[in-house]
């Protein structure tokens, strides 16, 4: 990566204006992305002195600054305790503890890496984004969403809901990316969404509406919203594994998730 | 830019370009127990201490660690000798390539979880890459040396 100029921002709002200046103007989290990603950048924002490395929590959720480590993020004992801990575990999963200390939760969010084992996760836990001029929009939106203008992701919201969770992530080997994953959640309410299809993470909407609208998950059931998962994925090939491939694990690993949070 | 940083207890201050990594900066500066492998975060091998924790110096900016205090193993060599021991004595090393990074994560592990069960050594290790041992002696050692501090 060859940088011009390295700045170090005062305030958001010179972040935000430095950023809008340029299209080569980036914004580096821990950087870890950016060097594989990005050949020249003419002014590199630097947000490290903005404070945005914390975790808060109150009764109701946890809120989380975007230059938060995706270690300290998974070492977190309240984290730990949403939905059985299932972003620690998803965030467990990626490479080893030096990469997590380097990233950042906001990196991994803006991103938006279709591989990501981060995305599915917030995705369940329907979490919310806040943004220095969009304001706030949950994931969904904003992976779903085209032509976002450039903004910066301040934090992140997450509510403290203790239901049961499912999280897969199959991988050839523990440092590669994922071939699928799963995330599933279940407090009284079923929320699915699967990655790495390989294209961007998506929400089971018809999926979840199914399930959701049933009095008991029995085995039955659950092969139809299964059958369901498949119609409404977006399931392709790419050189991490084949289509057809692919749909035998969502349909394994969806059953297996779904047998689990419901025990 | 100039920037400031601790090396193993010692204030240094570097004059660097806003595209080089940490790991450049060191090794130019005689710290070449930092090692160069993959460049990509995924070996393990440039690995030194940030505040304490292991992160991969070929992905991290230099200029992000201004203020910033940085461990090679030059400075943890008595946890690093005795860790060598361990090693040693299982036959876990070949080529030593990635010894210096190996001995500082351990040490960090030792750190943050002095009582790591089999599991979370292999979960504390996984991006530490050694071409020559396969691992099995590697995790016998570690689990000795952490065995024998507690
Ligand atoms: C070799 C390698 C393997 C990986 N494997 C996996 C894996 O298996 N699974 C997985 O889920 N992830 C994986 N990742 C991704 C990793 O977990 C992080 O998500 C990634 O490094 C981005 O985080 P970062 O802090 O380094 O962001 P950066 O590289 O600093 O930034 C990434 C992007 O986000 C933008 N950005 C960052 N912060 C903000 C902000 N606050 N506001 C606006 N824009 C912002 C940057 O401009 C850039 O475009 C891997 C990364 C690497 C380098």
């Amino acid at each position: 990566m060859n940088v011009n100029e390295y700045v170090v921002v005062e305030n958001i709002d010179q972040a935000y204006q430095l950023f809008n200046q340029n299209k080569k103007n980036q914004i580096i989290a821990g950087g870890a992305w950016l060097k594989l990603s990005v050949k020249e950048v003419n002014k590199l924002i630097s947000l490290d002195d903005l404070s945005l490395n914390y975790i808060k929590t109150n009764d109701k959720s946890v809120e989380i600054g975007a230059l938060t480590s995706l270690r300290e993020v998974e070492m977190n004992d309240v984290v730990n305790e949403i939905d059985h801990g299932i972003l620690s575990t998803a965030i467990s999963q990626i490479m080893g503890v030096s990469i997590r200390n380097l990233a950042t939760i906001g990196g991994s969010i803006m991103g938006r890496f279709s591989f990501s084992d981060i995305i599915p996760v917030l995705l369940v836990l329907d979490c919310q984004l806040y943004f220095h001029n969009r304001g706030e929009m949950t994931i969904n939106e904003f992976i779903t969403s085209k032509g976002l203008d450039r903004d910066i992701l301040t934090y992140i919201k997450i509510n403290k809901s203790t239901g049961q969770s499912y999280f897969k992530k199959i991988s050839h080997t523990a440092l590669d990316f994922s071939m699928l994953n799963v995330a599933i959640t279940f407090d009284g309410s079923f929320r699915i969404a699967i990655g790495s299809q390989p294209g961007m993470a998506m929400l089971c909407e018809q999926t979840m509406a199914f399930l959701n609208q049933q009095n008991d998950i029995s085995e039955d059931v659950i092969e139809q919203a299964v059958s369901i998962a498949l119609t409404e994925l977006k399931l392709s090939s790419n050189i991490r594994a084949s289509k057809a491939y692919r749909e035998v694990l969502a349909k394994t690993y969806i059953k297996r998730g779904l047998r689990q949070v419901i025990k | 830019m100039k920037i400031k940083i601790t090396i193993n207890e010692k204030d240094k201050i570097f004059e660097v370009e806003p595209s080089e990594y940490l790991l450049d900066v060191l090794r130019r500066n005689n710290y070449t127990s930092v090692r160069r492998g993959c460049d990509n975060t995924s070996c393990g091998v440039c690995t030194v201490l940030l505040d304490d924790k292991p992160v991969p110096s070929c992905s991290l900016l230099a200029l992000k660690a201004n203020g910033h205090r940085i461990t090679t193993v030059e400075g943890i060599q008595e946890e690093a000798h005795k860790i060598g021991l361990y090693f040693g004595n299982e036959g876990a090393d070949q080529c030593g390539y990635c010894n210096p990074s190996m001995a500082l994560t351990v040490y960090s592990l030792k750190l943050e979880n002095p009582k790591a069960n089999e599991q979370e050594i292999k979960e504390y290790l996984v991006g530490n890459l050694c071409r020559c041992t396969g691992y099995v002696a590697q995790h016998e050692a570690i689990k000795k040396y952490l065995g024998d501090q507690s």
